[in-house]
């Protein structure tokens, strides 16, 4: 195969049809696209795709069994160091992560590793179910908090490590931002679903509506129900807001409400599901990050007839995923970059009617590197809006952090732990995932589960020896 | 599954479940609710905790049938199970000892008032009940609440128990009498906001338990906000007591009628599923 083969594109649902239905956008590979795609790669000696993934997949391993027609084989590689694959290969920023390493990304197209992922995930999905081997059981309990990435990923190394793991979850459904914040037509539900049977056939107990911090403090379960150690893995669950005049009235919602209305309760199914989502004609969504791509494309599949992405700088800074905002575009969101809301006014029912925005240009780099927005004075213009989407951003749940003794916390709230293990202030708690970096990525959120179920191991074999 | 050991009617649209939920009657302090889901397709609901029992491992919960969601929970029978429950969520009351305290109840809010009518009794208060409703149908635990309170004065919109009026106008008449703490008030949001009109001349300091639209109840989604003087809140996580002199009553009652058509259609909805009617049912 010549160097210079293009990258193979993978499938995706037609436009127009799409932005009315919440089935999956992107297709997949077939066999013969995954094999065309795999046979791209150089299987390089020392591959530097490996260290652009966090949780370091062997992307070549998988890679030549695809290209050998060992399918099997392709899942164990992938498996032996990715717990939630079917995943990542969707939603991963592979751009900046492993495929931003890759060679053939220096002259031309990278390989897609992350559609190969998919694809080898969804081909394992496909084979009948093998319950995996059961390792030899060890006597210690672990308390899982939270069932996103990072507690899910914790809770499946330490049951394939032997140990006895409860997650507890808050919600009704396992799965966190997977379940209820990113939507259906990205990341099937079905497929988090199997994601999460594998992990309790690995022998992991979820007990759902368990909010920690209330049902149950984490105090207790290390002193009162017989856990060894705790791992924290709450997310980034505090909706942000402007605190600009008319936030509050009707029509203006958080990306969580906005989102988990939609997805975890299945409002775009209404009545069939009794809870209700309002949606009018116009909508606006106020940032142009990940989960503002998604809520804007929600919109016009709940009927929006326009859909704006409202954001303060320009399009080199929006922090979304290539192909979501590619995507977006496609399925007909409009952008208004340079712009901000300032203040929202509704009718005498209380029902969001218009905003004003202010105008924006560019000035020096910030410290995150990205250019500063600044207003342009007295520049505004207002716009007739009837339903509004924050979506600039998260902060910690305060729930767990202030009822737990002795849990060290930054200045906004986060857990400190470190940032190899997950060790935390207090002897026996571990944290790792949103809750410790701020809102993150799927696979960040794995990486520290991974490494704090290592950590936690570790722990418990030093008590043991003592 | 959590099920229902017993059920009561108590009256023709309020209905009362004990629920085994062990975990949540081990920790359930006054002022606290939960939040139920039916079935798979079931919004989550909001109910406060109305009364528990530790050693049984139950939990109360009084509601009444106003829509769809509390309808449908309505055909259950003690026996039956609810998918879920989750909770004690939200802050609990502040029990001390205050001295005089009005307790107020309008119509199903006489549930969520009386474990702190009872709770207040036995910080040593001298508890003053009023209970209220449109009428005398509306009305129940008339016994539980006259057992733990030093008086216990009735109002109904018909005067077809108690007083001809409001309770609003009996609270009235207990401050001409007597001076009074501290008052606690639970019932519609028009109820609460004519409470706190009426105690804020004296500066009474008036506790009122909000009801906004909620969705997960862990402070996740902020849509429980409500303006509390110049802050907004979260009812769920905040709450859901605030001092009543500082909410936005009108705004409070603004973002509830936010889904007024949705819950109409889901009524309508139903009823065509159930005359064999039209679209897909489940
Ligand atoms: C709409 C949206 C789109 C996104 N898109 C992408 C993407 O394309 N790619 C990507 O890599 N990342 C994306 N992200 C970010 C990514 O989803 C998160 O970084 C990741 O889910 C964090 O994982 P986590 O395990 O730390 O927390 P979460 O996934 O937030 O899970 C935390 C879990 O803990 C539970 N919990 C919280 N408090 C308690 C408590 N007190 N007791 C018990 N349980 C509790 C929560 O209910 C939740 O289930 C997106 C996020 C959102 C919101
Ligand atoms: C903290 C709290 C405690 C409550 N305690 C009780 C109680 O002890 N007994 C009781 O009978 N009711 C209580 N409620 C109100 C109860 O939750 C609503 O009556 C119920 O959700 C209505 O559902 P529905 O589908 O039957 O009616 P709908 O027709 O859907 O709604 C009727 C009205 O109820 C309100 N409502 C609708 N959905 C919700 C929701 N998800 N959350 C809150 N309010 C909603 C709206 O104002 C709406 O206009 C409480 C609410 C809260 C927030
Ligand atoms: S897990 Fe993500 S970063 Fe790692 S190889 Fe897969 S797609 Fe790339
Ligand atoms: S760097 Fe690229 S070409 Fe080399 S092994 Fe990784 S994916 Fe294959
Ligand atoms: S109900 Fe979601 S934050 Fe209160
Ligand atoms: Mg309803």
């Amino acid at each position: 195969m010549p160097l210079k083969a293009p990258r193979t594109s993978m499938p995706a649902q037609d436009p127009a049809e799409r932005s009315h239905n919440f089935k999956e956008v992107a297709l997949g590979y077939t066999a013969e696209m995954a094999k065309t795609e795999a046979s791209r790669c150089l299987d390089c000696k020392n591959p530097l795709c490996v260290k652009g993934c966090p949780v370091e997949v062997d992307i070549p391993g998988f890679i030549r069994a695809i290209v050998s027609d060992d399918m099997s084989g392709a899942v164990d590689v992938l498996k032996q160091k990715n717990n939630l694959p079917a995943v990542c290969g969707r939603v991963c920023p592979q751009e900046s992560q492993c495929e931003s390493k890759c060679v053939l990304g220096i002259k031309g197209e990278s390989v897609a590793i992350g559609r190969l992922e998919r694809y080898t995930a969804d081909w394992d999905m496909a084979q009948t179910f093998k319950a995996p081997e059961k390792p030899e059981p060890k006597s210690e309990r672990v308390a899982i908090v939270g069932s996103g990435p990072a507690g899910l990923t914790a809770a499946a190394d330490l049951a394939k490590m032997g140990y006895q793991v409860t997650i507890f979850e808050a919600l009704h459904t396992p799965g966190g931002v997977l379940m209820y914040g990113i939507p259906e037509f990205r990341l099937p539900k079905a497929i988090v679903q199997q994601e999460i049977d594998y992990i309790r056939a690995l022998g992991v107990q979820i007990e759902v509506n368990a909010v920690v911090g209330k049902t149950v403090l984490v105090d207790e379960l290390l002193d009162t129900e017989g856990f060894d150690a705790v791992f924290i893995g709450t997310g980034a669950g505090l909706p942000n807001f402007m605190n600009i005049p008319g936030e509050n009235l009707n029509g203006v919602y958080s990306s969580n409400e906005f989102l988990t209305r939609t997805n975890l309760m299945k409002a775009y199914d209404f009545p069939n599901y009794h809870t209700p989502i309002k949606i009018g004609k116009k909508v606006a969504v106020i940032g142009a990050g990940n989960v503002a791509m998604d809520a804007a494309r929600t919109a016009l599949r709940l009927g929006a007839e326009e859909s704006y992405i409202v954001y303060r700088r320009s399009a080199a800074e929006m922090p979304a995923r290539h192909e979501e905002i590619e995507h977006a575009e496609e399925e007909g969101v409009q952008f208004r970059l340079l712009h901000s809301p300032i203040a929202y006014e509704g009718d005498e029912k209380g029902q969001l009617t218009k905003m004003t925005l202010q105008r924006f240009e560019l000035g020096e780099p910030d410290a995150s590197g990205r250019r500063r927005p600044m207003p342009i004075e007295g520049d505004t213009v207002e716009m007739p809006i009837d339903t509004v989407v924050v979506a600039i951003g998260q902060g910690p749940n305060p729930l767990v952090p202030h009822s737990t003794e002795g849990l060290e916390l930054t200045k906004k709230g986060n857990i400190v732990a470190d940032e190899e293990t997950g060790v935390t202030s207090r002897d026996g708690v571990f944290a790792g995932g949103d809750i410790v970096t701020g809102a993150a990525t799927v696979i960040l959120a794995m990486g520290a589960g991974k490494k704090s179920a290592r950590a936690i191991d570790a722990y418990l074999n030093a008590k043991r020896d003592q | 599954m959590y099920k229902i050991v017993r059920k009561e009617n108590l009256g023709s649209s309020v209905v009362q479940f004990d629920v085994e939920a062990p975990k949540i009657a081990a920790k359930a302090k006054s002022g606290q609710f939960i939040i139920v889901r039916l079935d798979e397709q079931s919004e989550r609901i909001p109910l406060t905790i109305a009364d528990y029992d530790r050693e049984a491992g139950t939990i109360t919960m009084i509601f009444q049938a106003v829509g769809f969601s509390t309808n449908a929970l309505k055909t259950l029978e003690a026996g039956d199970s609810i998918l879920d429950v989750v909770g004690p969520l939200g802050t609990a009351s502040e029990i001390e000892n205050y001295g005089t305290v009005v307790c107020i109840g309008g119509g199903v809010g006489i549930a969520p008032v009386y474990p702190i009518a009872r709770d207040l009794k036995e910080a040593g208060n001298k508890v003053i009940s009023i209970i209220g409703a449109r009428n005398e149908d509306l009305l129940f635990w008339k016994d539980k609440m006259a057992a733990i309170s030093d008086e216990l004065l009735i109002a109904t919109d018909d005067g077809s128990a108690g007083i001809k009026g409001f309770v609003t106008d009996v609270l009235k008449s207990v401050m001409d009498r007597e001076n009074v703490d501290r008052v606690w008030a639970i019932g519609p949001m028009v109820m609460m906001k004519a409470v706190a009109n009426t105690t804020r001349p004296s500066g009474v300091k008036t506790i009122v338990s909000l009801n906004p639209i909620m969705v997960d109840g862990t402070g996740m989604c902020g849509g429980c906000r409500v303006q509390i003087g110049t802050e907004t809140k979260f009812a769920c996580v905040d709450g859901p007591e605030f001092d009543g002199h500082l909410v936005d009553f009108d705004l409070a009652m603004r973002r509830s009628s936010v889904y007024k058509t949705e819950e109409l259609q889901a009524v309508e909805h139903d009823h065509q599923c159930r005359i064999g009617g039209i679209g897909k049912c489940h």
